[in-house]
């Protein structure tokens, strides 16, 4: 078959038929990935509730505006039988390295931070990335946020308590911006 | 063309990364673990080949004028494609390379092989031009990658070689240690590619 020539109707007909074939190709694989992208991202944070708060058997939750943040936080009150067993919060800080970064922080009934996990983050590989490293985070376990002064983690450098990851200050700065998040949001809306 | 040859030649004597200098941005963004590099070089090979074999089906219906836009709508939907796929059935590895399978899609390789191979050749050579293309690119990936995670983290594919808490030599995993390795595997296969000349 020999090269079309490039006129006006030859160039249209190419561009529709590609693109409608494109369009078409794309949305039948989005129509088929959508369920187990959905379920994926679902068990994702099932999981990640389980890791914070080990022992629960329902979950009902509640969305929450935090006072000093864009967007909402999404709170999962987790109840063994009828007696409460903490809350797991969504939480995100925009102050990362690279941009947002999301966490789930669980909370004991008493107040104490029961374990966090890290959602999602674009830290720098090897540096920030540290900040999902139990060597960083298990520092958090059973601390009390209500009776640190001002009820705000700050790392050493900003005169607080937090051990900063070496040369990932900027990360670990920002991983207790969002613990703190947790915690404010977690107290205004929290309480069934 | 000798097919076998026409695989090969990816791997070595046409390299994308190491000779032919192509899609340098995401090779030095990814490679900061072999795990990385590997997952960014497999996904790479698979748009690669399969816009390589479309684009060599529709070279003959694609006016001349408008070919750049034809080819770049069929490369980013294989990009969306592959994107949306892995994130349903692989999306541990999803979310690790993150933002950088989208961007497979300015990868200059993919247009790059489009344009000067696709383009003009038959859809059976196109597609192995594509495979070895695809898996030249992975293997300097891995390698480039492999390097940098021995040296910056003391790991090989996630596995810790060094003592728990230990740091490797930082500079490998950061930006500065991309352009050294791949300027180092750079000088090493020209000496190689010179002297069996």
């Amino acid at each position: 078959m020999a090269k079309k020539e490039s006129n006006f109707k030859n160039m249209t007909i190419a561009l529709f038929v590609i693109t409608a074939v494109a369009g078409l190709a794309m949305a039948t694989v989005y129509s088929v990935t959508k369920e187990p992208i959905a379920a994926s991202q679902k068990a994702k944070i099932n999981n990640a509730i389980k890791l914070v708060i080990p022992e629960f058997d329902s979950i009902s939750d509640t969305v929450v505006m935090p006072e000093d943040g864009k967007d909402s936080i999404r709170i999962h009150h987790l109840l063994k039988g009828t007696e409460n067993s903490g809350n797991a919060v969504e939480t995100y800080t925009d102050k990362g390295f690279a941009g947002r970064f999301t966490l789930m922080v669980g909370f004991m009934p008493d107040g104490s931070i029961s374990n966090i996990e890290v959602l999602e983050h674009k830290e720098t590989p090897g540096l920030g990335t540290k900040i999902a490293a139990p060597r960083f985070k298990d520092q958090f376990k059973g601390l009390k946020i209500a009776d640190i002064p001002g009820e705000k983690l700050k790392v050493k450098k900003d005169g607080g308590t937090v051990d900063a990851i070496t040369a990932a200050t900027i990360s670990s700065r920002a991983f207790c911006d969002a613990v703190n998040r947790a915690y404010a949001t977690d107290k205004k809306g929290g309480k069934q | 063309m000798n097919q076998l040859n026409n695989f090969s030649k990816g791997f070595f004597r046409e390299n994308p990364i190491l000779v032919l200098l192509l899609g340098t941005c995401p090779t030095l963004a990814v490679t900061s673990s072999a795990i990385n590099g590997l997952g960014m070089g497999l996904a790479t090979t698979f748009v690669l080949f399969m816009s390589n074999v479309f684009i060599s089906l529709v070279k003959d219906f694609v006016p001349d004028k408008v070919r750049i836009p034809a080819f770049v709508v069929v490369i980013a939907s294989f990009v969306t494609i592959v994107d949306l796929l892995m994130q349903a059935y692989t999306p541990a590895l999803s979310k690790q390379l993150g933002i950088f399978i989208p961007l497979i899609v300015v990868n200059c390789i993919v247009l790059g092989r489009a344009e000067a191979f696709a383009a003009k050749n038959n859809v059976f050579s196109s597609f192995i031009d594509g495979l070895g293309m695809g898996l030249g690119f992975a293997m300097a990936l891995v390698i480039i990658g492999g390097i940098r995670e021995i040296l910056g983290a003391g790991s090989i594919f996630g596995y810790k070689f060094i003592a728990e808490g230990a740091d490797g030599i930082l500079v490998f995993i950061l930006a500065p240690g991309a352009f050294i390795t791949l300027g180092f595997l750079i000088a090493i296969l020209k000496k190689v590619n010179k002297s069996s000349k």
